[in-house]
């Protein structure tokens, strides 16, 4: 494949309760049409929007995160365009004076992806187009949301490589509060540009890709306008700089517009939005509060001996990180012991139940405190793995897991009298299998099993295997 | 005729009401048939708010009745511009595509007003989104001049000033983008102050030309002004470019020199007024220089000196003016689109950029779709640099002299327009003529200055005459203060 060149345009909706110029709820896109709108949004007369402050420091905490050069000042900017879902017909963002500058974002490999800028901008509303009506709706509940642009240099050079920096630039969004980036919620779209490079080394002529819609279909639509211009240019014609959209059915992109249309946005800054200072000290408070991002997080995955698999997935994850952090924090053995907890036996009951780990433990640190206990009693072997495993489950839905144990009477028995008296019932009762068994060493797990049945899983097993083995050589 | 002797002043009303010498309700009956009658001979008004004025004043009396304590403007009827939105009422901007228009909240402006006893009795005619300087340019037709009925009233603030100046209501509201609250102000005889930026709320002002645009008053007396914008002060948190200024108008009005000064004493000792010399002499009417001689020497017997300052760049303020607030102009008229609000003209199955396309060719008439496409052009790849840049650089020059020229002095002096109310129709077909006698005014918008233009001295019938003081940021309570001086004297 040639060599490709790709930048990144991504969207992703701010996380806040309120929208960027007004107060209405911006959390509710997903409502009855127009139910979140008022004079400022609807765009009406004498409206004035005041800036969201919670928006801009979320903004900044990301440009901060993505190492980006933040400004002492900022502005807002009027962008003109007239289409139906900007009810002012011109969009409220940023121009010459965006929140952050000249930033970088490494990938898990390590190579770090330039960030060109982020800026914070409105959303816009909803066009519904009804099925043959000589008319379209408009829903205004999104228009005037907060929506952070970052804009990264043609660093990226194939298709997996795009994948891995978006799911990358989502966990950094995450883990510091700016964006749920969840695109199949709207919250992170993605335009992409990709060029092929010139056997000189220039770049050669840039198709733009709009509203790619999940991290899949960025992959995809890379693939296919890379093999579609390579065709190109193998069979001798130009790639033509244009807009394209990507079909999701048809699995390729076709034409929207071609760039000699191209928009003249007249910028000019927002009168009714003073430009705004942004203090070093409260630039430097905002640092100061950084989470751990990502990229450390895995390092200190990694370090506690964790699978790369593994360290990658709690990282990206600020709730199951902290569910991580906290069970560690609480509990007296190995990291790897929490983490194969988690990774296999937790993910596989929520997979089960088609859930979250986020809508069962909405508190972390309390779910983390019955996560460490349960692990503390298979660790002490106050019961078996066995036993943990089954009552995970009460555990995941809230329940104290001792108090589990004690209701169910799962505390291992390692009394070798108990013990001995239903080895000696179950080789009673399966004297086909004690009879392979002195045959076959192997087949005292089959023995094993039953007896572990038996006690409903509290039977110690070491123990039950030393007492069976020395019961079949007693028998011999 | 109207009723005989209509109040001159707000605070007197208000004075009347608070003792029971009258009622809101009375006041209100009379001041909505004085405007019925001033509506026949000057059409200042868009509307008469008669049953909303009545309901409002009848439950002031019940208050009052009740023992509650009297606002400060009880019972004062005033006329709100038609571009300051009031719930419930149709608020056209005096713009065809606004005709229809009933905004959902009012104005921060207009509601302080309200809670400090005022009454809106009528919304007052003018230049279709305030542009323009004559009142000629809205769809309810021209308004008249009270002064003389064939002669324009000035704007865009038209029908506030022939409101107050003809007597329907001691004081009105308007709007002041280029002047258009000082040159009417000037046309009609009365006194009109635009303050600082950022002074009044812009919260609810359909807007023109959002870093010029400013609330503004007209009244006869200058202690109405300062009670008026006692009352209307204040940050507003819908208003990101409002300022927290106290409300200490009236205080430092009652307390200064000019409160209680009489024949021969000098109130205005000590004050020193620059007498901008570009804004003098050639392009001048000889009845505009006369008057604000004689008023410039008024103010040097009432203590003040009079001193010759020089803003070089003042001649190259009115280009700049135009440039910017018709650039902004464009932006804030996109909205008009037949979409959401506003007059739609066209049906469904005619597709988006035919009803815009109709709907704005319906709903805005020339001088509005003259500013949208100069601003158009002027914010367009290509030309942004040559002409809205250019024009900034303009703007900051110009502030920036005015600035030196108070290193100086404390107030500047310059005549409000160059000339007096013009026939009309007189510049109805050449916009450069019109847009020429915004030449003085603009400075103060440009630079974020308060100013005021008081009536200059006329001979007796003569039409007349405004003289602009402007003073340096937040220093409008001196321009009251100068105001009541003159009053006096």
């Amino acid at each position: 494949m040639p060599d490709a060149v790709i930048g990144l345009e991504i969207h992703l909706a701010v996380r806040t309760r309120s929208k960027m110029f007004c107060s209405c709820d911006a959390t509710g896109f997903g409502d009855a049409p127009n139910q979140h709108v008022c004079p400022v949004c609807m765009g009406l007369a004498g409206a004035l929007p005041v800036a969201n402050r919670e928006a801009i420091d979320r903004t900044l905490r990301f440009a901060l995160a993505l190492d980006c050069t933040v400004p002492q000042r900022t502005q807002f900017h009027r962008k003109h365009y007239v289409y139906p879902d900007a009810p002012k017909n011109y969009q409220i963002s940023q121009y010459d004076q965006p929140l952050g500058e000249h930033g970088a974002l490494a990938l898990p490999g390590g190579r770090r992806i330039g960030i060109t800028r982020v800026h914070l901008e409105e959303d816009a509303g909803r066009l519904v187009h009804p099925p043959y009506a000589d008319h379209s709706l408009l829903d205004l509940n999104r228009a005037g949301a907060p929506l952070m642009e970052m804009v990264t240099e043609p660093d990226l050079r194939t298709p997996e490589e795009a994948r891995a920096f978006l799911a990358e630039v989502r966990a950094v969004a995450r883990a510091v509060g700016a964006s749920d980036a969840s695109p199949e919620e709207g919250k992170m779209r993605a335009d992409v540009n990709v060029s092929l490079r010139r056997p000189d080394g220039s770049f050669g002529t840039k198709v733009e890709v709009k509203n790619v819609n999940s991290f899949r279909s960025v992959e995809a639509a890379l693939h296919h306008e890379i093999q579609r211009q390579t065709r190109l240019l193998e069979d001798g014609f130009e790639v033509v700089q244009e807009t394209r959209g990507w079909n999701e059915g048809g699995q390729k992109t076709v034409p929207q517009r071609s760039k000699e249309a191209a928009a003249d946005y007249r910028y000019m800054p927002d009168p009714d939005l003073p430009a705004i200072d942004l203090p070093v000290a409260h630039v430097d408070a905002l640092r100061a509060a950084m989470p751990e991002l990502p990229a450390a997080k895995r390092a200190r995955y990694a370090a506690l001996g964790l699978e790369p698999d593994a360290a990658a997935q709690f990282a990206a994850d600020v709730h199951a990180s902290a569910v991580f952090d906290a069970t560690c924090a609480a509990f007296d053995g190995p990291p790897t012991t929490v983490a194969n907890w988690l990774a296999s036996e937790v993910a596989g009951r929520l997979r089960a139940r088609e859930t979250t780990l986020e809508a069962v433990a909405p508190d972390p640190a309390a779910f983390a405190a019955r996560l460490a206990d349960l692990l503390a009693l298979v660790h002490d072997r106050t019961i078996s793995a066995t036993a943990g495993k089954e009552i995970l489950d009460a555990v995941l839905d809230g329940a104290d897991p001792a108090r589990v144990v004690d209701e169910r009477g799962l505390a291992r028995v390692a009394d070798e009298g108990a013990l001995r008296a239903l080895v000696e019932t179950v080789m009673a009762e399966h004297p086909d299998v004690v009879a392979s068994a002195k045959v076959e060493p192997k087949a005292v797990n089959a023995l094993l099993g039953r007896v572990m049945k038996a006690s409903g899983g509290a039977a110690d097993a070491q123990v039950v295997r030393r007492l069976l083995e020395a019961a079949l050589a007693d028998d011999a | 005729m109207p009723a005989a002797d209509p109040p001159r002043r707000a605070t007197d009303v208000a004075a009347a009401v608070a003792d029971g010498r009258t009622s809101a309700r009375a006041e209100v009956d009379a001041a909505l048939a004085r405007a019925d009658a001033l509506q026949a001979t000057t059409n200042a008004f868009t509307d008469l708010l008669g049953e909303r004025a009545r309901a409002a004043a009848d439950a002031l009396d019940a208050r009052l009745a009740a023992g509650e304590a009297a606002p400060p403007l009880a019972g004062v009827p005033i006329a709100v511009k038609a571009n300051l939105a009031v719930a419930g009422v149709r608020t056209s901007a005096g713009a065809a595509i606004l005709r229809d228009y009933v905004p959902p909240e009012t104005a921060t402006v207009v509601a302080r007003l309200e809670a400090a006893g005022a009454i809106p009795i009528a919304m007052a005619n003018l230049d279709a989104f305030g542009m323009g300087s004559s009142s000629e340019a809205s769809v309810h037709g021209p308004v008249r001049n009270p002064v003389d009925p064939a002669r324009v009233a000035g704007g865009s603030s038209g029908g506030s000033a022939a409101a107050v100046a003809g007597g329907a209501v001691p004081l009105a509201v308007g709007t002041d983008t280029g002047g258009s609250v000082r040159q009417p102000a000037a046309f009609t005889g009365v006194l009109g102050v635009k303050p600082t930026y950022g002074t009044l709320s812009r919260s609810g002002v359909i807007a023109y030309a959002s870093s010029l645009d400013q609330v503004g008053l007209l009244a006869h007396d200058a202690n109405d002004l300062a009670v008026a914008l006692d009352a209307m002060v204040g940050r507003d948190p819908r208003d990101a470019t409002s300022l927290d200024v106290p409300a200490v108008f009236a205080r430092d009005l009652r307390t200064s020199p000019a409160a209680d000064a009489g024949a021969g004493d000098a109130p205005l000792a000590g004050l020193r007024v620059g007498r901008v010399v570009e804004t003098f002499g050639e392009g001048n009417a000889a009845e505009v220089e006369a008057a604000t001689a004689a008023t410039l020497a008024r103010l040097e017997v009432l203590g003040a000196e009079v001193r010759d300052v020089a803003v070089p760049a003042a001649p190259a303020a009115l280009a700049a003016y135009y440039l910017i607030a018709s650039a902004e102009a464009s932006s804030n008229l996109a909205r008009y689109d037949g979409t959401i609000a506003g007059v739609r003209v066209g049906e469904d199955g005619d597709g988006q950029v035919a009803v815009t396309t109709a709907s704005r060719g319906a709903g805005f008439g020339r001088e509005v779709r003259r500013r949208i496409l100069m601003g158009t052009f002027a914010l367009s790849a290509g030309h942004v640099d040559a002409w809205y840049a250019r024009a900034l650089q303009v703007r900051r020059k110009v502030s920036d002299d005015l600035t030196a020229a108070f290193g100086h002095v404390d107030l500047l002096a310059t005549p409000t327009a160059p000339g007096v109310a013009y026939p009309l129709g007189a510049r109805v077909d050449d916009p450069l003529a019109m847009y020429l006698g915004d030449a003085d005014t603009v400075l103060a918008n440009l630079a974020g200055l308060g100013a005021i233009s008081v009536p200059a001295d006329v001979p007796g019938g003569a039409l007349p005459v405004g003289l602009q003081l402007l003073a340096p940021p937040l220093g409008d309570g001196r321009l009251l203060q100068v105001a009541a001086a003159l009053q006096r004297a």
